[in-house]
């Protein structure tokens, strides 16, 4: 543990403070300067704790890709704040992985140095790494195919990659971006249970940008409701946050699970503002 | 193995034809698949007639080949870079790009007499020649393939602690490598063509001279001979340059088999 590439803090021991997670106060994007200035965001408020699954819900356009892209430090809160474990955000960083829907895996490495690809960054010594990559390959239950290359596996297994190469960055915070809305059901299906998995083993926490309300209901102890966008002539915001209250594993064939996906869908399209 | 026999076939039928079209004395200006073949074995070994063409391919062979390969890097390491900082920086791009757009569609045969004119006869103007025409293969595919790398990729590095500094190593050549490689691909092809041409005037070895000089004393056979060489050549460098690369940059998957 000599020389660090980035500043890096590591997430596990979590530290027993009351930091939270994630925190975001005011936050507003703009696009353009003046007449033509787009307001893609504005005010939004939304705290997540230490090891909080949330999800971000909301019609095309409602800007909850913006918001996570904006944690993820890809693109800058024009006013607000944004923290991560206490921290401003300013740039993006190893402290919050970020899971595409296009995966986003290096075409030219394996499972494997796709996955070692962080630990490596952070220059840490080879040893490590492989015992590193063992780990996560294995987590996600790809050990038999850490030779092959992202071209050579199915869009399932390509993601699992794509969640195991953050998970080795030992991240704080793992955000998804509608992370598998390119999978058919039965491997969406299985990949949610298995993130939920690796999230009891874990505790990261979790930002996740969904389409589906079930998946939302499914995963989080949280879901956002995000409403307005351009089309609506009001800047995205949030107009829900519904507490899920379910334990793990949970039955999406349960009346209790049915009546959470009932107000989800009532609050997306009748927002109460 | 088998795909060896099964690149037998048509070079067969093409050999057939030929003795055949000689023997009906259809062509009568062109000698047969045999006489060919005996200038080839004296071009090469240099037992059957002694004369100025007897053994001397291997002179010719590596006059050639030496000015192929010293145009074609000069061309790769000049054009490389160059391809990356004009994807990517956008002020430089502006300042050289509408000038290399008027040098570009200038074929290589139109700078000859330029070229003889300031390098003179010889092989620096032969290696100059091949240099521009490797040139732009080189320079359009490195500037298309690092605009093209996908900002997907970019972020993913970011996000993973790659700063800016690395990124140029860590994502973007790779991920514009197999657009570089064609680029070079093509351009080592190209090299063989400008060869000829650049050995046509005032160098007196290489298989482009000789096959010129066997046409002004109507020696129809070596011209063949020297024809069926720079094919053989021209497979020769880019089967170097792929296993080359493949060796320099291991198995990836961005590579042609």
């Amino acid at each position: 543990m000599s020389v660090a590439a980035v500043p890096y803090e590591p997430a596990t021991p979590a530290p027993a403070t009351g930091i939270a997670g994630v925190e975001l106060s005011g936050v507003g994007k703009k696009y353009g300067q003046g007449e033509s200035a787009t307001e893609a965001l504005r005010g939004v408020e939304l705290t997540l704790p230490q090891g909080e699954f949330v999800s971000l819900i909301g019609a095309s356009g409602c800007g909850k890709s913006t918001l996570l892209r904006i944690v993820a430090g890809f693109e800058r809160a024009t006013s607000g704040s944004v923290k991560v474990r206490g921290k401003p955000v300013e740039r993006p960083g190893p402290e919050r992985g970020v899971v595409f829907q296009d995966y986003g895996l290096f075409p030219w490495l394996n499972v494997a140095d796709n996955v070692a690809y962080g630990p490596r960054q952070r220059r840490l010594p080879a040893a490590q790494v492989s015992s590193i990559v063992d780990r996560f390959v294995k987590m996600v239950g790809l050990d038999r195919f850490r030779d092959r290359f992202p071209h050579q596996l199915s869009g399932g297994m390509q993601q699992r990659v794509a969640i195991a190469r953050v998970l080795a960055n030992d991240p704080a915070v793992l955000l998804m971006d509608e992370p598998f809305g390119a999978l058919d059901s039965l491997t969406r299906q299985t990949l949610q249970e298995e993130l939920i998995r690796v999230w009891q083993e874990l505790s990261p926490t979790v930002m996740l940008v969904t389409h589906s309300v079930e998946e939302a209901v499914f995963l989080s102890d949280r879901v956002v409701v995000m409403g307005g966008g351009p089309t609506h002539g009001v800047p995205g915001h949030v107009t829900k946050v519904l507490d899920i209250g379910l334990a793990h594993p949970r039955d999406i064939t349960s009346p209790a699970f049915n009546d959470l996906k009932r107000e989800l869908l009532e609050a997306i399209h009748h927002p109460a503002h | 193995m088998k795909k060896l026999l099964w690149a037998l076939p048509v070079p067969a039928m093409v050999l057939a034809l030929w003795s055949f079209a000689v023997s009906q004395q259809w062509l009568t200006l062109i000698p047969g698949p045999f006489e060919v073949l005996l200038a080839i074995i004296d071009f090469t070994f240099g037992t059957l007639y002694d004369d100025a063409y007897s053994g001397t391919l291997l002179t010719h062979l590596f006059a050639s080949a030496g000015r192929v390969l010293g145009g074609f890097f000069l061309a790769a390491f000049s054009a490389i870079p160059l391809g990356i900082l004009l994807a990517r920086y956008a002020r430089f791009s502006d300042l050289v790009e509408p000038t290399l757009g008027v040098l570009r569609p200038i074929p290589v045969t139109a700078w000859v007499p330029l070229v003889l004119i300031v390098f003179g006869l010889g092989s620096h103007s032969a290696i100059i020649l091949i240099f521009i025409g490797s040139f732009f293969p080189i320079l359009i595919n490195t500037l298309l393939g690092v605009k093209r790398v996908p900002q997907r990729l970019i972020e993913a590095a970011q996000m993973l602690g790659t700063s800016e500094r690395e990124m140029l190593y860590k994502v973007i050549l790779p991920a514009a490598l197999p657009s570089v490689f064609a680029g070079m691909r093509i351009a080592l092809g190209l090299a063989w063509v400008v060869v000829v041409v650049g050995e046509t005037v005032g160098v007196p070895n290489g298989l482009g001279s000789v096959i010129t000089e066997a046409r002004e004393v109507s020696r129809t056979e070596i011209i063949i001979t020297g024809m069926i060489f720079i094919g053989l050549a021209g497979l020769a460098t880019d089967k170097l340059l792929v296993n080359g690369v493949r060796r320099a940059l291991g198995n990836s998957p961005l590579l042609p088999n």
